[in-house]
């Protein structure tokens, strides 16, 4: 392992973390502002919701992100009109076409897994709030979003992990985030290994700090949802 | 045992036999034949290469190829890599040869054994026609200038144009498609490929070449060559021997014949001379690389 | 309209679907065993399982990739000459690829089950110990038919991902249909034509798997009362 390499391309590597960080941060904040309203509009009873939204996240779920990417980014920018529209200096930058892909993406994923988790919610609780008088927005503030939210959470603990390594395709249109800086450092030296084990540790360390910070989220708000402590333990717990 | 402990040894067996049949049969199969050898190819730099609509390879590299595993006598097995991913694949054995227009450089050579030259042609900046950029450092002060990754054309113009901000592409097409569409200013690339890939093409109109051509060796090498594993000398003989039998009974000549009307092979000595302002590839073009 | 390059886009769909499925196989059966291991009471079965989930959802599947494919033909070259074998053993790429996104995508249904499981009230657990039935028979026959109910919105998002992921075989050197797409629309300069047609298939696959999904979440939803 050529260690002298790796440590002479560490800043590169730094500054595609940066680059990471700020299309990750970015696309999730407005892919999940987005995706609130549209996950209850999908699992509402209204079927014109329900449906509209369907067709969003249907197309969307449907087709990898490289393909959405390489639509927006190259695809785009095959036509005249696009060109010279008022929308092309924002069009023209990389960045601006990867976090409107990411976004658009983690918006459609986001948005089902929170009608899923809506749906999953026992009915006897929303029926509970109706006859106790609830209005429908306070049915949806109170008991089913919190209900809601929380139990998406591990299934968008994924999602996010799956953004943050959805970021590495950004690298496929000329960003130079952390696969980026990988890359160019395996085009220059034609060191694989080195390469893209030094970005693969970067990576785990982002991971393992958005996990712990789940872990942490999934400990306070999934504490009424975790396995039973062993048989012993709730014996002791009863008897005494 | 468990059942955990009983689930997790199945599934371990498992994939561990379907791995080891898999590969064994593939090893048998090899041992079969005893002469074959994989030749990585790109497939996305015409003329050199390119897929045609119903998946198929074509273009000057192999045709070249092919005509060398005749001579050699040896079946091979084109396998289509990105540039940038070549030498890596040479060198964990995925391939056994390189013939993708990759030039001869020392810094390659370090990683590499290289074959003579099969041809040889310089670089260019192209630009769009009226945009009246210079091609120095100080002229493209802040523009972007597009290049394939891990060319010599992306190691030329980092080295040499720091002011400028390099973006970096995995295909050459790529590069054209932005510069069509405004997202860099200028491209360094290879003069036949820009040629004869851009130019010539639709898409090309309105766009011209600037400034002078490069062909300093030690960047651009002495031409293209077949890229082996180092210490490979006994493939890189048949290689050598089956480049200088194609150019001797006229099978290069033909090759080229079909896609340029010039001589592509280039001079042997490859020595430098800035002075050759080619608008177009010459007929003669001394010592001018890509 | 797709100058003639459509047959071998299909060939290429093939191919995707082929490493799809086969990776989806490997990857129920280690996200079950991983999903057991991650809620079972042994603190090291915990720990692996642990490890393995964070070390597999904290690298791109596209660095894991290379580093298998590389890594993994490196070593097995290694120990191949190590034995004595001349002629170099080549793991093709479809093994490569699926081993590695089954790999890679039994750490996420691990999640996805774990969640799962985590959603069955634990009384139902305790009360087919209660009756005596053997751990086993509690997980076949009370815990996972009511897991599959809860896993199935995770579990259709994990497939969909997978597929798409099958698109980055192309870059160990696969010729899918992602690959060939690409090709084309370097060859023709018309990449909106050939992204759209790539993302039509896509959608055309995703179709087939969501009505066949959500037919069996109806089937394992019956009896439970929807919000209404």
């Amino acid at each position: 392992m050529n260690t002298e390499v790796i440590i002479e391309a560490l800043p590169s590597y730094f500054d595609g973390v940066l680059v990471t960080l700020q299309l990750l941060g970015v696309a999730l904040l407005l892919g999940l502002i987005l995706a609130v309203p549209l996950g209850i509009a999908r699992a509402s009873a209204n079927k014109f919701l329900s449906w509209s939204v369907w067709s969003y996240t249907y197309v969307i779920r449907g087709t990898p992100m490289l393909v959405q990417l390489f639509l927006i980014y190259f695809g785009l920018a095959q036509f005249a009109i696009v060109r010279d529209s008022a929308l092309w200096p924002w069009l023209s930058s990389a960045w601006f076409c990867a976090v409107l892909a990411f976004t658009l993406n983690t918006a459609a994923y986001t948005a089902e897994i929170i009608a899923g988790a809506i749906r999953a919610i026992p009915a006897g609780e929303v029926e509970a709030a109706k006859s106790l008088g609830l209005s429908r927005w306070q049915v949806l503030w109170r008991i089913v979003l919190p209900a809601g939210l929380r139990r998406a959470l591990p299934a968008y603990s994924n999602e996010v992990i799956m953004m943050l390594h959805g970021t590495s395709l950004a690298s496929t249109v000329t960003l130079v985030d952390l696969t980026g800086a990988a890359r160019e450092m395996n085009a220059r030296f034609y060191l694989p290994f080195e390469a893209f084990i030094t970005a693969g540790v970067f990576y785990l360390a982002l991971t393992g700090i958005l996990v712990g910070l789940f872990h942490l989220a999934e400990k306070r708000w999934l504490r009424h949802l975790a396995p039973r402590q062993s048989r012993y333990a709730v014996a002791v717990a009863i008897q005494t | 045992m468990s059942i955990l402990t009983k689930l997790f040894g199945g599934v371990f067996c498992m994939i561990a036999s379907f791995a080891l049949v898999n590969a064994v049969s593939t090893a048998h199969a090899q041992n079969a034949q005893p002469k074959k050898i994989r030749i990585g190819v790109e497939g996305a730099y015409p003329p050199f290469s390119k897929i045609d609509p119903s998946g198929k390879l074509s273009g000057f590299d192999i045709d070249i190829t092919n005509a060398l595993c005749a001579v050699m006598k040896t079946e091979c097995v084109l396998v289509q890599q990105a540039f940038d991913g070549m030498i890596p694949a040479l060198q964990t054995r995925k391939i056994d040869a390189v013939i993708a227009s990759m030039s001869i450089t020392d810094e390659r050579k370090k990683a590499v054994d290289f074959s003579d030259k099969y041809y040889q042609t310089p670089a260019r900046f192209v630009t769009k026609t009226g945009a009246k950029l210079a091609a120095t450092p100080d002229g493209l002060k802040g523009r972007k200038i597009g290049v394939q990754r891990a060319t010599v054309h992306d190691r030329y113009a980092t080295d040499f144009f720091k002011a400028a901000q390099i973006v970096r592409y995995t295909k050459q097409d790529e590069v054209f498609l932005d510069m069509t569409s405004g997202r860099v200013d200028a491209a360094l690339v290879d003069i036949v490929a820009a040629q004869q890939g851009f130019l010539k093409t639709a898409q090309g109109k309105g766009f011209e070449f600037t400034g002078p051509v490069y062909d300093d060796p030690k960047y651009f090498g002495v031409g293209a060559g077949v890229a082996l594993r180092k210490g490979n000398d006994q493939l890189r003989g048949e290689f050598n021997k089956a480049i200088a039998a194609i150019r001797s009974n006229g099978t290069y000549k033909k090759i080229q014949d079909k896609y340029f009307d010039f001589d592509v092979y280039g001079t042997n000595s490859g020595t430098s001379s800035g002075a050759a302002t080619v608008a177009a590839p010459a007929p003669v073009a001394p010592a001018v690389k890509k | 309209m797709l100058h003639g390059f459509l047959p071998t886009l299909i060939e290429g769909t093939g191919i995707t679907l082929a490493v799809a499925f086969l990776s989806l196989i490997i990857a129920i059966l280690l996200g079950l065993v991983g999903a057991a291991a991650r809620l079972s009471a042994s603190p090291v079965l915990r720990g692996i399982a642990a490890v393995y989930t964070t070390v597999i959802r904290g690298v791109p599947d596209l660095v894991l990739m290379l580093l298998i494919f590389y890594g993994g033909q490196l070593a097995v070259n290694i120990i191949a000459a190590q034995m004595g074998v001349e002629e170099p053993i080549d793991i093709n790429p479809f093994v490569a690829g699926v081993a590695t996104i089954g790999f890679i995508f039994g750490a996420y249904l691990t999640e996805t089950f774990r969640g799962a499981l985590m959603a069955i009230h634990p009384g139902q657990r305790e009360a087919g110990l209660a009756f005596g039935m053997s751990p086993f028979k509690v997980f076949i026959r009370i815990t996972f038919p009511q897991m599959i109910r809860f896993a199935i919105p995770g579990f259709t998002n994990n497939w969909l991902v997978l597929v798409k992921s099958t698109a980055l075989v192309s870059v160990i050197g696969l010729t899918d249909m992602m690959h060939r797409a690409g090709m084309a629309a370097g060859a023709t300069r018309e990449p909106f034509t050939f992204y759209l047609a790539a993302a039509a298939i896509y959608l055309a696959i995703t179709t087939v798997s969501l009505l066949i999904l959500r037919a069996l979440e109806k089937r394992v939803n019956v009896g439970i009362r929807r919000l209404a």
